[in-house]
């Protein structure tokens, strides 16, 4: 297992890994918001929840198709399958890998980002806490539309039509947290919520995940 | 050590092959042979536990089977040493099987070197090196010469006698002479009637 984190860990950092690719995104997408809106500060700061929340969610999809296929379309995925690894621990170490280089890095960038977007100042703790607790839902949820698509070319636009309307509790959750605690008001209700969405995630979704790469693989 | 009783294997929902029973006794090969597209293939996963089988019921003791598809599973990004010192901890064993491999395989002028430097036939070497580091008594391997030359292919020979002497065994879909002391299975008596559609509901597999 820690064998696998390790290796998934250094094939994201070595050249053509992907690594920085969905933060990149994400800096390009919050940067051009105020572009875009106009030098409101007020209007900015109202926005700025579901801007960082969107787009850290979009920048988890850019990189959610990679998690299987590149080891799929090099029989690697085969081999481990029959290895002595159980598949829901394959699936459950890939996805902490997913997240540790592409949620993780999206954590630690959103205070910057939230800077430009003016967002008040009482939200930063609440916008790192909910950013750390949800985006692990993201990358467990988006492991599971991996899974399912293993099998397909292209399946990258498949992967964000089923997996985006399962993002969509975790991003009203999170969202709302950090727009709760920019108006003073008490944020740990949504932010319990936005804790036991991903708790049931990272329970259920391995499993499932496992269950759909068994049939990929069979059907190959 | 593994023995195969009466099993029929589908590809695609139809099935391939039936009544297909054998038994591999350790210290013994059996060259698996047949036509393109007979089922070699879909046989060998389902031994390798990938995919179920139709009917019939293949029997080996647990955890003793290594696989080896056309497919080397090999990270292109990760120097040799790196992508079988991985395989050798999924197995669990130590790396100094590791070497042993690298010896065997005879990669020691590239074990620094990142896979995606590395011929076709250099890959091969590496793909049948992870064999070695799984320690597994059983190897099941899926036409594992494909791109490897004369000399190559004799290593690997010299490497499968001594796995078998070693007490090991194998299974070796293949058309190429290997030059091993085994037994061939030609597959075309077993080859399933045409029209024969499997059950797609394989619920005992779940």
């Amino acid at each position: 297992m820690k064998a696998l984190l390790l290796r998934d860990l250094r094939l994201a950092i070595r050249a053509g890994g992907g690594f920085g690719l969905g933060l990149a995104f994400f800096l390009i997408l919050a940067t051009l918001i105020p572009f875009g809106v106009g030098p409101q500060p007020d209007v900015l700061a109202s926005i700025a929840p579901g801007v960082l929340w969107v787009g850290a969610l979009l920048s988890c999809l850019l990189s959610l198709e990679r998690i299987f296929a590149l080891d799929f379309e090099d029989g690697a995925l085969d081999l481990m399958a029959s290895s002595p690894l159980p598949l829901e621990g394959i699936v459950a170490v890939k996805s902490l890998a997913h997240w540790l280089t592409t949620g993780l890095p999206l954590v630690v960038a959103a205070p910057l980002l939230g800077l430009m977007l003016n967002l008040p100042s009482q939200s930063y703790g609440w916008l790192l806490m909910s950013l750390l607790i949800g985006t692990p839902a993201l990358s467990v949820i988006g492991a599971f539309g991996a899974a399912i698509t293993v099998g397909l070319k292209r399946g990258g636009l498949l992967i964000s039509l089923l997996v985006l309307p399962l993002y969509v509790p975790t991003l009203i959750f999170g969202a709302d947290v950090v727009r709760r605690a920019g108006q003073g008001l008490d944020a740990s209700v949504p932010a319990f919520m936005l804790a036991g969405l991903t708790l049931g995630a990272v329970a259920i979704m391995p499993f499932a995940s496992a269950a759909a790469l068994r049939a990929g693989l069979k059907g190959s | 050590m593994l023995e195969l009783n009466d099993v029929a294997v589908a590809r695609g929902g139809i099935t391939v092959l039936e009544g297909v029973s054998f038994h591999l006794a350790a210290g013994n090969a059996l060259i698996l042979r047949g036509e393109n597209g007979i089922g070699k293939t879909t046989l060998l996963r389902a031994i390798a536990g990938l995919q179920p089988t139709v009917n019939g019921t293949i029997q080996a003791p647990e955890e003793s089977i290594a696989f080896a598809s056309h497919a080397d599973g090999i990270k292109a990004q990760l120097t040799v040493r790196e992508n079988l010192e991985f395989w050798a901890e999924v197995y669990g064993n130590a790396s100094s099987d590791v070497d042993a491999a690298i010896q065997a395989m005879n990669l020691m002028e590239l074990t620094d070197r990142p896979a995606a430097q590395m011929s076709a036939g250099q890959k091969r070497r590496l793909g049948l090196g992870r064999l070695l580091v799984t320690a597994r008594l059983i190897w099941v391997l899926d036409e594992p010469t494909v791109s490897l030359d004369r000399a190559s292919v004799a290593l690997f020979s010299d490497v499968v006698r001594a796995h078998l002497a070693g007490g090991g065994a194998a299974l070796i879909a293949t058309h190429i002479d290997l030059g091993i002391e085994a037994e061939t299975l030609d597959l075309t008596p077993f080859k399933a009637k045409a029209d024969v559609t499997a059950d797609t509901f394989d619920g005992d597999y779940w």
